[in-house]
């Protein structure tokens, strides 16, 4: 498709940036959570993406046998992945701690496909999506369709983003967690229960991958098979926003939400994860280009 | 070397003599030796070099790709082959069919190199996790974009040339392809074994142990580094032709780049078996492929999660594999030296 169709009707560049500001909201969430368990725990969380795909089915496993509306199953999402993947710390993750980065890729990757084939046995596979009936708010002469649940999403989003960083901030278990990311040994020697904190910190990314499920399953569609790429995407904006930065990371997923929709028009959406993951190669070699002057590597 | 003659000897007798042992498993006998190529050509990167890659299988499909296109494209029209039904129009008399599977062979064998070389100057500057992320990331696109694009068949995937019935039974159309298949893990296997004890090998091994003291020492690593990936990449490219050409049929996710099925078994099969060791990942494919099928038998429909409980179990519980347990438990067979008194204090776990 040619370039030129964004100058001619200028609406569309509307409309991919407000879709894109909806989605990349989503992401960044995502992305928020890998960022915790990777600066805390030092674990790249392949299944993280299955996390999300497994409270999408939650809520619309709730909306499609009891009619629940999706927005009211957002805390049953949420609880339900807190539990296993509080579970799956507990049974998997705390032999993975302190390993070598490979072995948690590994393993996470191993868990993922077994939370995939899970997920094929008992939903099918089948695509699907749990509607909130909101209907849907024409602006700018019917130029831009805003549907009423992404701008819920994204409310909803900036919502649990706010209580999160409210959270590690304020209460007792939120500032544990930050003074082990910050040195563990310290931590440690000071009171601090490493190995609770831990489990706690991996099972609320899996609150927070609950959420985003949630979100997903209302806005986008739902299939046992595609966590693959909301892990990519938040891996991709956790290297490129670094660990800490809370705002960068909010940032980097919008850009990355509306780079996606503006992909969608100019190549074609049957490329849309095509391109997720060849962004994720360019954006290693650019990042790894640039420390190279400094003689440094990627770490 | 005495010994090594025999090994060699062992071995031919085993490929030659199987599927006359085993004629009902000739082609589950020619998966076990491409899937031993596979874990043989990861352990380069992965054991000898120090870098994880889950993007290898991207030479694999490559390589399954660029033969079925030669053996087509050399006789008729790609795009008339891919449309629906368009194989069965088109036949290969015999001495097209074996001159497209030659030519295809030694093309499946130079495209994945090239592209080795392009991606290897870009990703193998970048180090550990994101190593292993980028290169899993490399492997997932080159399924989604091959299947988006609609000369090669897109999501539908496109079909091999079938054999041609003239030229004999599907038995002895399945007898070379065990040959072709044999013949490749013998070539990757003879060739690393020399390598490995080359300058070469120690070269990747200094890269795998501190790759900054490597590059201090003087050695070129960006340039071993690419060789060593171009060496995978030349054998995994014959080995998907051959596999293409075996199942006559390409999926362009769930049989060519197929990044979370065997581009993972391969790691999987190295570890099991012991990676950094030659004989490690030739003993986990062995292995693996025993697991597999008795899953495929017992639990059809579990089948994937019982791999994947294999694969948590392999990484999490049992990291150094088989020869790793063995070289711990029996250092003095592998020709290391113990001091029992300077060692009896220390335990190691």
């Amino acid at each position: 498709m040619d370039l030129m169709i964004f100058t001619t009707a200028p609406w569309l560049n509307v409309q991919a940036i407000f879709d894109g500001i909806m989605i990349g909201a989503v992401f960044s969430l995502i992305a928020y959570g890998m960022a915790l368990i990777w600066g805390v725990m030092k674990i790249i969380n392949v299944c993280q993406g299955e996390y999300v795909i497994l409270g999408g089915y939650i809520t619309f496993y709730l909306y499609n046998t009891y009619g629940i509306n999706p927005l009211y199953t957002i805390p049953a999402a949420s609880l339900f992945v807190f539990l296993v993947s509080f579970a799956i710390y507990k049974l998997v993750i705390v032999k993975v701690i302190e390993r070598d980065l490979f072995v948690s890729i590994l393993a996470t990757f191993g868990l993922s496909i077994i939370i995939q084939q899970l997920m094929n046995t008992i939903f099918g596979a089948d695509v699907e999506v749990a509607q909130s009936g909101l209907g849907t708010e024409f602006l700018f002469d019917n130029m831009v369709t805003v549907p009423v649940t992404r701008v819920f999403s994204l409310i909803i989003a900036v919502l649990v983003a706010a209580i999160v960083v409210i959270f590690m901030h304020y209460s007792k278990l939120g500032r544990a967690i930050r003074a082990t990311s910050q040195n563990k040994r310290a931590a440690k020697v000071l009171g601090v229960d490493t190995d609770k904190v831990y489990g706690y910190t991996y099972a609320i990314n899996g609150a927070i991958c609950g959420v985003a499920g949630s979100l997903v399953a209302m806005t986008f569609t739902l299939h046992p098979y595609i966590g693959l790429p909301y892990t990519i995407r938040s891996f991709m904006i956790v290297i490129t926003a670094g660990l800490g930065n809370f705002a960068a990371i909010i940032t980097s997923g919008m850009g990355l939400g509306i780079l996606e929709q503006y992909a969608d028009y100019i190549i074609g959406t049957q490329f849309r994860i095509g391109f997720v993951f060849l962004l994720l190669v360019f954006i290693i070699i650019w990042r790894s280009r640039k420390l190279l002057k400094k003689r440094e590597y990627l770490k | 070397m005495k010994k090594d003659l025999v090994i060699l000897l062992i071995i031919l007798l085993i490929g030659i003599t199987s599927p006359f042992l085993f004629p009902n498993f000739v082609v589950n006998l020619s998966v076990v030796w491409l899937f031993i190529l596979f874990s043989l050509t990861w352990d380069v990167q992965g054991g000898q070099m120090g870098y994880n890659s889950f993007g290898n299988i991207v030479f694999y499909g490559l390589g399954m790709y660029t033969c079925a296109l030669v053996q087509v494209g050399l006789f008729f029209s790609i795009g008339e082959w891919t449309e629906a039904g368009g194989e069965k129009t088109f036949l290969h008399t015999i001495p097209q069919y074996f001159t497209g599977l030659g030519v295809g062979l030694i093309f499946s064998s130079i495209i994945p190199v090239l592209s080795a070389i392009i991606v290897g100057l870009g990703l193998l500057r970048v180090r550990g996790q994101y190593f292993a992320i980028g290169t899993l990331g490399l492997g997932i696109a080159a399924g989604e974009i091959a299947s988006g694009i609609e000369v090669i068949g897109g999501g539908q995937g496109m079909t091999v040339p079938i054999w041609p019935r003239a030229a004999g039974t599907t038995d002895l159309r399945n007898l070379v392809f065990y040959y072709l298949s044999f013949a490749s893990f013998l070539g990757t296997f003879l060739f690393l074994r020399w390598i490995y004890q080359t300058r070469f090998g120690l070269t990747l091994n200094a890269i795998r142990d501190d790759e900054d003291k490597a590059e201090a020492m003087g050695i070129p690593t960006m340039r071993y580094k690419i060789i060593g990936w171009c060496i995978s990449a030349f054998f995994l490219g014959i080995s998907g032709a051959l596999m293409g050409n075996m199942n006559g049929y390409i999926d362009p996710i769930d049989g060519a780049f197929t990044g979370s099925t065997v581009g993972l078994w391969m790691i999987i099969m190295a570890l099991l078996g012991g990676k950094g060791t030659l004989w490690g990942p030739i003993i986990g494919a062995v292995l693996f492929y025993f697991f597999k099928e008795f899953f495929w038998m017992q639990f059809l429909g579990w089948q994937y999660v019982a791999l994947g409980l294999l694969v948590v179990v392999v990484v999490v519980f049992f990291p150094e594999g088989l020869m790793g347990w063995l070289k711990r438990k029996f250092p003095e067979k592998f020709g290391e030296v113990v001091d029992k008194e300077r060692t009896s204090g220390i335990h190691l776990d």
